[in-house]
C-alpha cells in the first residue's frame, strides 16, 4: 500500500499556468476525487502524478520517497485514460496482459492472470474477443482490468465514466468504489461530475481556477464549503449578496441574518455571499414570526415528483427552497411568503 | 447522375485500357504502325532469362524503395504530428513544394550531388572523413537515393492523416504499463497503424514501379527497370504492341502483388 504526497506542485505550458501550488497528502488506501470544471487543471495534475508530464515546480513523494524524476514507465502506477486507450490491434486478453508481457512473464501465466482479472471486473469468458467487438461498459471494465494487471502502487482514473450513458455510469461508480475498497489500493479519480465524486470519494479535492479550492470529506465539503466557488460547484445553493455586519451576522438588503460562520478571507464590513442550501430553506406564511427570515413573493413552483422546488423573489434575489412531496407548501405563484434561512445552515462566504 | 462515376470510369479508364489490350496483341509493322490482328508473340517474349531478370530487379528495387521510405517516413511523420500546429504547417508546405519538382530535376540534382567532381564526397574529404572524392553515381546507391527522394513526400502525405488521428493516449497507456517510449512506439504505435503502413507500402511500390526516368539518369543499364524498357520500346524502337504487352504484364504482376499483400494483411488483423 502506498501513500502519495504532492508538495507545492505547479505546471506551466509556456505562458499558461495549468495548475499551481498544489500541496496534498493522499493516505494509503484512500480514494481521492479531483473535482472541478473543465479546464481547471485537474487532468494536468493527474498526468503529473502519473509521470506523463513533468511538473514545473514542486515534488511528488511516494511513501516519503521523491519520485518527481522517475519516468512514467518506471513508476508502476495503473491508469485508466479518458479515451480508455485500449490497443486496437490486440485481443482483450492481450490488452490486459500487455504490461506482463513487457515484464517478460510467460504466455501461460499471462493468460491465467488476464482471466483472473476479467473475473474481477465481472466479464468472464471474453478473453479472446477483439476490442472493437466490445460494448462501452465492457471496454470500460477491460481498461480497469488492464490498469490493475501489474498490481500498481497507485490507481489513476481520468474521467473514467465519461463515455458511458447515465444509468450505466451510476452502476459503474458504485462498482468501482466497491472494487477499490476490496483491493485497498490508493486511487485518484479525475471527474467534473460532483455526483460521481460524492458517490466514490473518501476525500474530494475541489479544483478551480488552476488551484486547490478545498480538500475534505464529501459531506464536509457539501455542508461546509470554504468559499462561494466550492459552494456553487458542489450541489445547488442559494448565494445572496450581503455585507458582513458582525462576528456571526450579515445584512441582506435591510434584513439582519445570523449566520453559523463567516468564511475565509471575509471580515466585518466586507461584501459577502450568504450561502444556504435549498433543502435547508423553509417557507413560512407571512404571519409567522421567526428569526432569520426574508419576505418575498412566490415566482415559480416546480413539482418534480420526488421533490418540490419553490422559487421566491426576495427584493430582486431569488431564493430557492426544496422540500419533500409530503411537506409540499400550500403556496401558488404570486403568494406573499416568508422564507426562513436557519442560522445553522447559513454561511457568509467570500464572493 | 447515378451512372456518372461508372461512365467516367469507362471513358477514362476502361476504353484506354481496352485499346492497349488490343494493341498488345497487334502485329508490329515497320515505321511505328501496327496491324490489328491476334498475335501473342509479344507475350511469349517475357519467358526469357533477360525479362525474368529485369522483372525481378524492378520488383526488388520498388520494394526496397518502399521499405526505405516507410522506415524513414513513418517515424518522421509520427514526430511531425507531435509538433505544434505552426511547425506542422511549415513542414507540410515544404513537403508539398518538393512534390512540384520534376523527376528530371531530381535526377540531375542527385547525379551532381553524388558525382566525384562536385558531389558531397568532396565535402567529406574537406572535413577529413575521406581521403579522396568518390563517384557514387551512376549506380544502385544513386538510384535508391533518387527513388527514395521521390517517394518520401508521398509517404509523409499519406501517413499524416491517420497518424494525426491516432489517440495520443495509446502510447501513453503503454508507458503506464511499463513500456519505454521506444518500446511503446514499436509495440503500440506501429501495430495500431499497420493498415495505414501496408497501404502506404503498396502505394509506394506501385509508384516506384512506374518510375522510368530515374533509372536511366541515375542507374547503369543493368539497373533499368521494366518501365524503362517499355518507354524504350514505345518511343525509341517504335514497337507499340510490344510496349503495350509489357505494360499489361507489369500491371498484372503488380496487381497480383497488391492483392496478395492486402489479403495477408486482412488475415493478420483478424477482424473484418
Amino acid at each position: 500500500m502506498a501513500e502519495l504526497s504532492l508538495e507545492g506542485i505547479g505546471k506551466r505550458f509556456g505562458a499558461i499556468t495549468a495548475v499551481t501550488d498544489v500541496t496534498l497528502d493522499i493516505p494509503s488506501g484512500d480514494l481521492v476525487c479531483l473535482l472541478g470544471p473543465s479546464g481547471c487543471g485537474k487532468t494536468t495534475l493527474l498526468r503529473l502524478i502519473a509521470g506523463l508530464d513533468a511538473p514545473s515546480e514542486g515534488r511528488i513523494l511516494l511513501d516519503g520517497e521523491d519520485i518527481t524524476a522517475v519516468p512514467a514507465h518506471q513508476r508502476n502506477f495503473g491508469m485508466v485514460f479518458q479515451s480508455l486507450a485500449l490497443f486496437p490491434h490486440l485481443s482483450v486478453a492481450d490488452n490486459i496482459s500487455y504490461g506482463l508481457r513487457v515484464r517478460g512473464v510467460a504466455a501461460a501465466a499471462r493468460r491465467k492472470r488476464a482471466e483472473a482479472l476479467l473475473e474481477l471486473v465481472r466479464l468472464p469468458g471474453i478473453a479472446d474477443r477483439h476490442v472493437a467487438q466490445l460494448s462501452g461498459g465492457q471496454r470500460q471494465r477491460v481498461a480497469i482490468a488492464r490498469a490493475l494487471a501489474l498490481e500498481p502502487k497507485i490507481f489513476l482514473l481520468d474521467e473514467p465514466m465519461s463515455a458511458l450513458d447515465a444509468k450505466l455510469r451510476e452502476a459503474m461508480q458504485v462498482e468501482l468504489s466497491q472494487l477499490q475498497r476490496r483491493l485497498g489500493i490508493t486511487t485518484v479519480v479525475v471527474t467534473h461530475d460532483q455526483r460521481e465524486a460524492m458517490t466514490m470519494a473518501d476525500t474530494i479535492v475541489v479544483i478551480g481556477a488552476n488551484r486547490v479550492q478545498q480538500v475534505g470529506a464529501p459531506l464536509d465539503i457539501y455542508r461546509r464549503p470554504r468559499n462561494s466557488f466550492v459552494a456553487d460547484f458542489i450541489g445547488s445553493i442559494n448565494l445572496l449578496p450581503g455585507v458582513v455586519s458582525g462576528p456571526a451576522e450579515a445584512t441582506v438588503g435591510d434584513t439582519q441574518l445570523r449566520v453559523l460562520e463567516v468564511g475565509d478571507g471575509v471580515g466585518e464590513g466586507d461584501r459577502a455571499l450568504i450561502a444556504v442550501r435549498p433543502e435547508d430553506v423553509h417557507l413560512l406564511s407571512t404571519d409567522e414570526r421567526r428569526d432569520n427570515t426574508l419576505s418575498g413573493t412566490v415566482s415559480y413552483v416546480r413539482d418534480l415528483g420526488s421533490q418540490v422546488e419553490t422559487h421566491v423573489d426576495c427584493g430582486g434575489e431569488t431564493v430557492v427552497s426544496v422540500s419533500a412531496p409530503k411537506d409540499r407548501p400550500a403556496v401558488a405563484v404570486a403568494d406573499a411568503v416568508r422564507v426562513e434561512l436557519p442560522m445553522a445552515a447559513c454561511r457568509a462566504l467570500a464572493p | 447522375m447515378a451512372f456518372g462515376p461508372g461512365l467516367m470510369l469507362a471513358v477514362f479508364f476502361l476504353v484506354p485500357f481496352g485499346i492497349m489490350l488490343l494493341v498488345s496483341v497487334a502485329e508490329a509493322v515497320k515505321g511505328g504502325a501496327y496491324n490489328l490482328v491476334f498475335d501473342g508473340s509479344h507475350y511469349a517474349r517475357f519467358f526469357t532469362p533477360f525479362f525474368g531478370r529485369v522483372l525481378a530487379f524492378s520488383i526488388l528495387i520498388a520494394l526496397l524503395t518502399a521499405c526505405i521510405c516507410i522506415t524513414v517516413g513513418f517515424p518522421f511523420t509520427y514526430a511531425l504530428t507531435r509538433f505544434g500546429h505552426r511547425t506542422q504547417v511549415v513542414w507540410l508546405v515544404f513537403i508539398l513544394a518538393v512534390l512540384s519538382l520534376s523527376e528530371v530535376i531530381i535526377g540531375f540534382s542527385w547525379s551532381i550531388l553524388l558525382s566525384r567532381t562536385a558531389g558531397i564526397s568532396n565535402l567529406l574529404v574537406w572535413l577529413g572523413l575521406m581521403s579522396e572524392p568518390v563517384a557514387w553515381y551512376p549506380g544502385l546507391v544513386a538510384l535508391l537515393c533518387g527513388l527514395t527522394y521521390l517517394g518520401l513526400p508521398y509517404t509523409v502525405l499519406i501517413l499524416y492523416p491517420p497518424l494525426s488521428r491516432l489517440d495520443p493516449e495509446l502510447p501513453e497507456a503503454a508507458r503506464m504499463l511499463g513500456a519505454s517510449p521506444l518500446r511503446s512506439f514499436f509495440t503500440v504505435v506501429v501495430p495500431a497503424m499497420r493498415p495505414a503502413i501496408v497501404a502506404t507500402v503498396i502505394m509506394l511500390f506501385v509508384f516506384t514501379l512506374g518510375a522510368y526516368l530515374l533509372p536511366q539518369v541515375l542507374g547503369r543499364p543493368q539497373h533499368w527497370t521494366l518501365s524503362v524498357l517499355i518507354t524504350d520500346q514505345a518511343i525509341f524502337q517504335s514497337n507499340l504492341p510490344f510496349a503495350a504487352a509489357m505494360a499489361i504484364f507489369l500491371m498484372v504482376v503488380s496487381l497480383a502483388l497488391v492483392v496478395v499483400t492486402s489479403r495477408l494483411n486482412r488475415r493478420a488483423m483478424g477482424s473484418p
